[in-house]
């Protein structure tokens, strides 16, 4: 099976964490995803290896990025009523505070999405939702099958 | 995302040379800033478990080597990386062209980073970046990098960043 077959068996059991079982970056950044009440929320679980400064100490901005980019993904993914699996074209991070040795959350949604491209807004925090550390905007092309 | 302050200053930078890294004027202080720069990236974690390598320093560039790894890969029906590690690797390459035109020590903090992905990077192929900081004031920085394997106008993916200087705690 393919990525996507393998994504549309997923989902028809509910069992979202076992697609990202799949992709060995996911599991190395220690990504998990689940959904609450009818939002799917993409956790990036603490460890050691995700820190880019250690003297504050704070989470290297990259792993934010691919956090934010993850969870666009996964979104569409979710949604999707037919199984393609989306192109990030751009991804523009806006950096809002430290990030913390802790669990960061990540949640996206669509703002538009057209035959080809679809706009995602996305937004990452860790205890208070209301303080994101990062938000990103990201262009995805969406062939439809 | 927040680095900590620079090592020693450097004394003021040469005059920008068009790209000569065979060649740079001042081989001795590139030599310094190159030794500066691999020991400053060596401190972050999350460089070191991508096995991120300095390649390079010139006068007004700094190139970084991300390896391939089979635990980056984000499809794993062709073995291609994951976008993110392009992102973490021209995040760290835009930082350190940052600090490569300091000149004293300050903690430094990505404020915005756009990354535009020009194609898939080749499965099993090393990804090397490319960043220049071709703009500092007293408060922001402003970046330029090229993510590719063989040649820069043949890119993967191209960024462009800016950074907040002289946070306090990390923060913008």
């Amino acid at each position: 099976m393919t990525l996507v077959e393998r994504m549309v068996a997923a989902k028809a059991s509910h069992d979202f964490q076992r697609l990202i079982a799949e992709v060995p970056y996911a599991v190395w950044l220690g990504l998990t995803a689940a959904t609450q009440g009818d939002e799917l929320i993409t956790t990036m679980r603490y460890s050691d290896h995700l820190i880019g400064n250690a003297s504050l100490p704070a989470i290297h901005g990259g792993t934010l990025g691919a956090l934010l980019e993850s969870a666009a993904i996964f979104e569409l993914l979710w949604r999707a009523e037919t199984a393609v699996h989306p192109k990030t074209i751009t991804l523009t991070v806006d950096y809002l505070r430290s990030a913390a040795p802790i669990d960061t959350h990540a949640r996206a949604s669509v703002t538009r999405q057209g035959r080809r491209i679809t706009n995602v807004r996305i937004e990452a925090w860790q205890a208070d939702r209301d303080a994101p550390v990062a938000t990103a905007n990201a262009i995805f092309l969406v062939m439809r099958g | 995302m927040p680095d900590e302050p620079d090592e020693p200053a450097r004394p003021p930078a040469p005059a920008p040379a068009p790209r000569a890294p065979d060649a740079p004027d001042a081989p001795d202080l590139i030599e310094e800033r190159k030794r500066r720069l691999s020991v400053r990236m060596r401190a972050v974690p999350h460089n070191t478990a991508l096995a991120v390598r300095m390649l390079d320093v010139t006068a007004t560039e700094v190139f970084l080597e991300l390896p391939y790894d089979p635990k980056l890969v984000g499809d794993p029906d062709s073995g291609t990386i994951h976008g993110g590690a392009i992102t973490a690797l021209l995040d760290a390459c835009s930082g350190r062209a940052v600090f490569a035109e300091l000149d004293r020590p300050v903690p430094i903090a990505t404020l915005d980073l756009r990354i535009d992905y020009l194609r898939p990077a080749t499965p099993g192929r090393a990804v090397i970046a490319r960043a220049t900081c071709y703009k500092i004031t007293r408060n922001v920085a402003f970046t330029r990098a090229v993510a590719y394997h063989d040649h820069p106008d043949d890119a993967v993916a191209h960024s462009v960043g800016t950074f907040m200087l002289q946070t306090k705690k990390g923060t913008p």
